[in-house]
């Protein structure tokens, strides 16, 4: 007979061994209760910081996982995320792992620019020869004769090595082709630009009103998210495009306008909303100076008039001239951010602004807020030795009277002997951060052949873009997820602080821009105004110098000051920093310098029979060319199509998916690409999302893809006011690849 | 506002899924081909000894082994198609009611044993001692008692592999005729269809093999009859397909003007159906000599009869009515 | 069913949808979704002849059916039917026979380059955390809602009572649980 202790051994044992063999049974014959796989993506680390895949800074959380980033989700305490993401922010690991990323510095190694002929070298190599040439140019010609283009975020530490180096040339093609004329226009209003992100309270506007701007295409995050929420809250929209975008697919009223026409739509809206008083009196009358001259310029500005230009029915122009005065000052009517599109850009955002001010909406609650930042103070430093020189910035050697930035094509301009400059010597140097200028700029032969006057490129970048081919020396920098930038504010909505601090360490030899920057001044006798060793100790101190809590920042990567008023609703007195210190409907100081004082339409070439006017734009996954060799986001749009009437296109045999080239008025011909034979565009006009069609072998994925649009871009309309280039100028004919 | 006309446009691009789904190709054709034919062998086999007694056509001797044969070639060709074949044994870690996938695999393994006894019984001694010598010596006694039953319990075996047979049949029919989501397969006449053609498939195949006058009338006269009722089967499926619901419509027009028209009613109809039909009836009523160019139609038409509702169902997708 | 059991359920909001795929991609890189594949998908249609148009932008994956063809085709079970009514697939058991897939009357499924069929499980395993699915998380317009129908008081249950919402191929029989708010 067993004993009761021993029972209780052997009845254990049992237990076990079936414990076990169950668990091999079960673990081999699938028996067991089905286990809910986790795909193990959350990071063993997190790291707050912002985006770079555009210019819109949303806060982002990347997760590391065994050194690797996972996965990038938005970072709920950031007022531009507030925890979501558009597409492109989502996908920066595409571009951290990029197998084509810039890896060593190049250096040029024949003569020609262009070929993307580089040797590896040291960085300590790279920026002696750098470092050299530059102070060459400035001992034989000056430090004028340097110009940086720049944009991103990561430039500051560019910009402060110019100055002191003692160059004012700052210049970006997010100035004279994308915002410049809409600046220009709401400054000579409103005395108040919109700056990046716009300072806009859609997400309580009750109308609002789209003029191009293709929300939901053009993604920046948070204007989509105030767009959306917008919508659900029950606000209506109106959209004036040539095209059915996405937008237009969510609005009341669609006015498929003929391209071009704008002014005469918005000249026309206002006719209506000053005849029929629908304007905002109490606020002109408090906030205004010109309505008389306004409501008389105004006068033969009528629908019927508007419909000859517009192609929109007379009735449509009353009746959403009345529909978005209804709702006023809830109404805004968006100022648009790519606006350089026919060369009196001015005058169009000059019209859009005066449209705002008659709605009452600046300064108001669902239309444009007075934004509150969180100010950081200057890290100690020598003040810049010479004043920065003025900008040699004139192209055709014309004055743009309100370009309050350098222009990037007047910098090419000026780089060329004799074509400004006719005498003295031409710029020398260029310093080329984050722009990727072949495909950015119009007019590319020229930009080219600007490029090759030149003593000294020097690119920075990720990527080898096509623009670093016609450098002499590349240097490859860090992505935003391997390294520190400088802290500032953004204006915004409520303030807040966000840092950028690096997620996971430099992959190659990339280093942070602040280091190469610094390395550079060092080079150049300018080390003292880089007096601190790291980016993150500098960052650190200025932050703690203003009393913010930094390892707060480090943790959460945002920090959120109170809220004050932004809109008169929330009790905000407004002020006008113009010459009247009042909104100008009517502009002195355009009259002044020889332009209409109001909005003045002028009528714009169309396209011959069986040409077509080249209109682009975004698609949300993708940021320009910067973003379309990044193999992640590139899985669902990995190319352009061009867009075609599918009435226009049935007539001339061509169906949705053939093959097409598009060949512009001075016989330039696209890459092959695929045609989107459409119901959603007008007859007269072609659409193609901008950034494609790379031509640089070290785009290993996205050369070849699709067709570049900026090449066919060989004719331009320069604004008279803001000197930005108008590029929506070119005509197409389409025809079978 | 006009809402016919319809621009629609989708980002995915699953492989296999997308743009129409091709998941399933030359081997699910020749699996069901094979398993179609191997059913009308046994099962005709089986009922030609219970009606008629032992035949005495050499093939049928052999026939239960030859059907193992082609079974397992065809099996090989469903292994083949699996995505994760180490994992193939799975299948018998469960038995899923509602799955004809598992109904399958568990027939199969019935199928296996079942034409192993019903062969033995159907050699000669000559052919029994022949198998008994590649039996291992530790199972020569499990051998010999099988074999005993064998012969002793032969109708049972018979009626057994008879109705084994049906349900193999019957399976490969219901393998897609359970997919409501193809439009093409959702028909309960599927299952009744292929098992109908494995019948016809499988008396082809014994014709091919050079049967006693005697037999060969016999199974000529059975295929006659399966042949129409096939014809009726694949009528009636259109005229149910017709008379459905949207969808049904959609699967009744891949047949009725849409891109399987021609194929289907070229070499399914009447090259494989209606061709032989005729044939067979031309050559019973006027005597004319017996060819192999019948039996060879049968065959090209339940291949192309399984290929091409494989390769339609597959194209018949909610996704693709308007 | 005691109505205390969970049944979750998702619904899409066409109209705020703007197709920006960032759903898409969220899932890819939460999920490890290999190159080429994807769990859910952007349906965008117009109606219409210029000018006359409309739009409907729909984010679309699995439906976790209640009546869920691919699980009853399944011979292994290695589809099966989790917490919530969840549909998923256990890698471990799947032989790759692709009979759900051909059962999906959806194609939400796919042939993972592994050999096992994948497609979307709700992100249950962030559910089960109290977490948000990933595509959920990441959108931009608030369009997308994961919530147990079951609970009255739950987002999901709130929205479908109070918007109008129809769901893809009602005809399927499946009973799908992704439910298109218009
Ligand atoms: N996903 C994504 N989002 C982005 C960017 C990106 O690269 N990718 N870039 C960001 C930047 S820097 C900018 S500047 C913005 C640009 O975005 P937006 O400011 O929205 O640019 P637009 O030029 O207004 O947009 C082009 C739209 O205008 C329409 N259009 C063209 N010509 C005309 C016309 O004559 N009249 C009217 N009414 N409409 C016309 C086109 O059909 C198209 O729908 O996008 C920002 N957001
Ligand atoms: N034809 C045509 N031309 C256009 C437009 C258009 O729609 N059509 N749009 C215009 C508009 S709105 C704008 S704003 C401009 C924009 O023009 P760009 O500012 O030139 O923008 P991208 O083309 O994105 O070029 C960005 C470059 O920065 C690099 N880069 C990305 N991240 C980093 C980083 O962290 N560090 C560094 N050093 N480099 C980085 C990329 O590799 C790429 O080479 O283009 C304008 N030009
Ligand atoms: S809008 Fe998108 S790409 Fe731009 S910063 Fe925000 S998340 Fe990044
Ligand atoms: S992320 Fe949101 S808005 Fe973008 S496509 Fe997906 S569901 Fe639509
Ligand atoms: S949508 Fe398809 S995969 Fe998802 S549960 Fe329904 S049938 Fe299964
Ligand atoms: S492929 Fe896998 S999950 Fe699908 S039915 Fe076959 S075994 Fe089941
Ligand atoms: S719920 Fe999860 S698995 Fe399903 S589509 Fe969304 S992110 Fe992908
Ligand atoms: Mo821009």
């Amino acid at each position: 007979m067993t004993s009761r202790r021993e029972f209780i051994k052997i009845s254990g044992a049992t237990v076990g061994a079936a414990t076990v063999g169950s668990g091999f049974v079960n673990k081999f014959w699938g028996l067991d209760r089905d286990a809910v796989e986790d795909p193990n993506t959350d990071g063993d680390k997190v790291v707050p910081t912002f985006c770079e895949l555009c210019f819109w800074k949303c806060g982002v959380l990347a997760h590391v996982r065994n050194g690797r980033v996972t996965k990038i989700v938005g970072n709920p305490d950031h007022p531009l995320s507030r925890g979501h993401l558009c597409p492109r922010g989502t996908g920066g690991m595409g571009l951290l792992y990029d197998p084509d990323r810039l890896k060593k510095p190049l250096l040029r190694r024949s003569n020609k620019r262009g070929g993307q002929d580089f040797e590896e070298v040291s960085w300590a190599k790279a920026l002696d020869f750098t470092a050299e040439k530059l102070m060459k140019i400035k001992r034989d010609c000056g430090p004028d004769k340097v110009a940086l283009f720049s944009h991103g975020y990561g430039g500051s530490f560019f910009k402060h090595l110019l100055f002191a180096y003692g160059s004012g040339n700052v210049t970006a093609p997010s100035y004279g082709q994308c915002r410049g004329p809409r600046e220009v226009g709401f400054n000579l209003t409103f005395g108040s630009s919109l700056g990046s992100p716009e300072v806009l309270d859609i997400e309580n506007s009750r109308v609002l009103t789209l003029i191009g701007s293709h929300l939901g295409e053009n993604m920046h995050n948070t204007q989509v998210q105030d767009f959306a929420r917008a919508i659900a809250k029950g606000a209506e929209v109106v959209v004036v495009d040539p095209r059915f975008s996405t937008a237009a697919g969510k609005a009341r009223h669609w006015l498929p306008i003929k391209p071009g026409t704008d002014l005469a739509l918005l000249l026309a809206w206002m006719h209506v909303i000053v005849k029929e008083e629908l304007y905002d009196a109490a606020y002109l009358e408090k906030y205004a100076t010109g309505l008389p001259e306004l409501r008389k310029h105004l006068e033969d500005k009528t629908p019927e008039w508007a419909f000859t230009e517009t192609t929109i029915p007379p009735e449509k122009i009353v009746e959403t001239a009345r529909f978005i005065a209804g709702a006023r000052p809830a109404s805004l009517v968006h100022p648009g951010r790519h606006t350089t599109w026919y060369g009196d850009d001015t005058q169009r955002s000059r019209a859009i602004a005066i449209l705002n001010a008659l709605l009452g909406s600046w300064g108001r609650r669902g239309g444009i807020f007075i934004p509150a930042s969180m100010p950081v103070p200057k890290y100690p430093c020598p003040d810049y030795a010479a004043p920065p020189k003025t900008a040699q910035d004139h192209p055709d050697g014309t004055v743009y009277p309100f370009a309050d930035e350098v222009l990037s094509h007047g910098v090419c301009d000026a780089t060329v002997p004799g074509k400004i400059m006719t005498s003295g010597c031409p710029i020398k140097g260029w310093i080329v951060y984050g722009t990727n200028l072949i495909q950015a700029l119009p007019q590319r032969q020229q930009v080219i052949e600007a490029a090759q006057h030149l003593d000294l490129m020097v690119a920075i970048d990720v990527l080898p873009a096509e623009i670093t081919g016609y450098a002499d020396v590349v240097l490859p920098e860090a992505t935003y997820l391997e390294r520190w930038d400088d802290a500032g504010p953004t204006p915004w909505r409520e303030p807040f602080l966000a840092i950028r601090q690096p997620v996971v360490d430099p992959l190659y030899e990339s280093k942070p821009g602040w280091w190469i920057a610094k390395e550079l001044a060092n080079r150049m006798e300018l080390g003292a105004y880089f007096p601190w060793d790291d980016a993150g100790k500098m960052v650190e101190a200025r932050l703690r110098k203003g009393g913010y809590d930094f390892d707060l920042l480090k943790a959460k990567g945002v920090i959120r000051g109170k809220r004050v008023p932004v809109t008169t609703e929330d009790g905000l007195e407004l002020t006008f920093a113009t010459p009247s210190k009042k909104i100008e409907l009517y502009s002195k100081r355009m009259a002044e310098a020889g332009a209409s004082p109001m909005p003045e339409y002028t009528r714009h070439p169309q396209p011959a029979d069986g040409q077509f006017r080249l209109l682009f734009g975004r698609t949300p996954t993708h940021t320009f060319g910067r973003t379309t060799n990044n193999r992640f986001l590139s899985e669902v749009t990995n190319e352009n199509e061009v867009w075609l009437s599918a009435k226009v296109a049935r007539e001339r045999g061509l169906s949705n998916g053939d093959r097409v080239v598009l060949v512009n008025q001075d016989g330039v011909r696209s890459e092959p690409v695929r045609l989107k034979a459409t119901q959603r565009i007008r007859h007269d006009c072609v659409f193609v999302v901008h950034g494609y069609g790379h031509s640089s072998p070290g785009l290993k994925f996205a050369k070849g893809r699709g067709m570049d649009d900026s090449r066919l871009v060989t004719k331009i309309a320069v604004d008279p006011l803001a000197g930005s280039t108008g590029m929506s100028v070119n005509f197409v004919t389409v025809e079978r690849a | 506002m006009n809402t016919t006309l319809l621009e629609s446009v989708t980002t995915r691009a699953n492989h296999l899924i997308d743009p129409g789904l091709a998941i399933w190709g030359w081997q699910i054709t020749v699996y069901l081909f094979l398993g179609g034919m191997v059913a009308g062998i046994l099962s005709l086999s089986a009922l030609l000894e219970l009606r008629h007694g032992k035949p005495s056509s050499p093939i049928f001797r052999t026939a239960p082994f030859v059907a193992l044969g082609i079974l397992s070639l065809g099996m090989g060709a469903l292994f083949l198609d699996l995505e994760y074949p180490f994992h193939v044994w799975r299948f018998y870690t469960r038995f899923q009611l509602a799955s004809p996938m598992s109904w399958g695999s568990w027939i199969l393994v019935a199928v296996y044993p079942a034409a192993f006894v019903f062969g033995l019984g159907s050699l000669d001694d000559s052919g029994r001692s022949f198998v008994r010598s590649w039996v291992p010596k530790n199972l020569e006694g499990l051998y010999d008692r099988v074999e005993k039953h064998a012969i002793e319990r032969r109708r049972e075996i018979l009626t057994g592999v008879f109705f084994i047979g049906l349900g193999l049949g019957v399976y490969t029919g219901l393998l897609l005729g359970t997919m409501a989501a193809r439009l093409q397969w959702n028909s309960a006449l599927l299952g009744p269809l292929f098992l109908v053609s494995g019948l016809s498939t499988g008396a082809a195949f014994l014709l091919l093999t050079g049967l006693h006058e005697e037999e060969r009338k016999r199974i000529v006269r059975w295929d006659v009859n399966a042949i129409g009722t096939e014809l009726v089967l694949i009528l009636l499926m259109l005229i149910g397909f017709g008379y459905g619901t949207e969808s049904a419509r959609f699967a009744a027009s891949n047949f009725l003007g849409g891109p399987y028209t021609p194929v289907f009613w070229s070499l399914v109809v009447v090259l494989g159906l209606v061709v032989p039909l005729l044939m067979e009836a031309v050559e019973a009523k006027r005597h004319l000599p017996f060819t192999l160019v019948t039996p060879a139609l049968v065959l090209v038409g339940g291949l192309a009869l399984r290929a091409i509702l494989l390769a339609a169902g597959q194209d018949s997708a909610f996704r693709l009515i308007p | 069913m005691s109505a205390s059991k969970k049944r979750y359920a998702m619904t899409v909001d066409t109209r705020t949808c703007v197709g920006c795929k960032a759903c898409v991609l969220a899932c890819k890189s939460e999920n490890d979704v290999p190159d080429g594949f994807c769990r859910d998908w952007i349906v965008e249609e117009v109606r219409g002849e210029f000018p006359d148009l409309s739009a409907e932008i729909r984010s679309e994956r699995c439906n976790h059916c209640s009546d869920a063809p691919c699980v009853s085709v399944c011979p292994t079970g290695a589809s099966n039917i989790a917490e919530g009514g969840v549909v998923l697939v256990t890698h471990g058991k799947c032989t790759g026979c692709k009979a759900c897939i051909a059962g999906c009357p959806y194609d939400a499924r796919y042939v993972h380059p592994k050999g096992y069929v994948d497609k979307c499980t709700f992100c249950l395993h962030r559910v089960q955390k109290g977490l948000q699915p990933a595509c959920v998380g990441v959108c931009p317009t608030g369009t997308l809602t994961l919530g147990d129908r079951n609970d009255p008081a739950s987002a999901v249950s709130q929205i479908l009572r109070k918007r109008k919402s129809k769901v893809n191929h009602p005809e399927s029989g499946a009973d799908p649980n992704v439910f298109f708010l218009v």
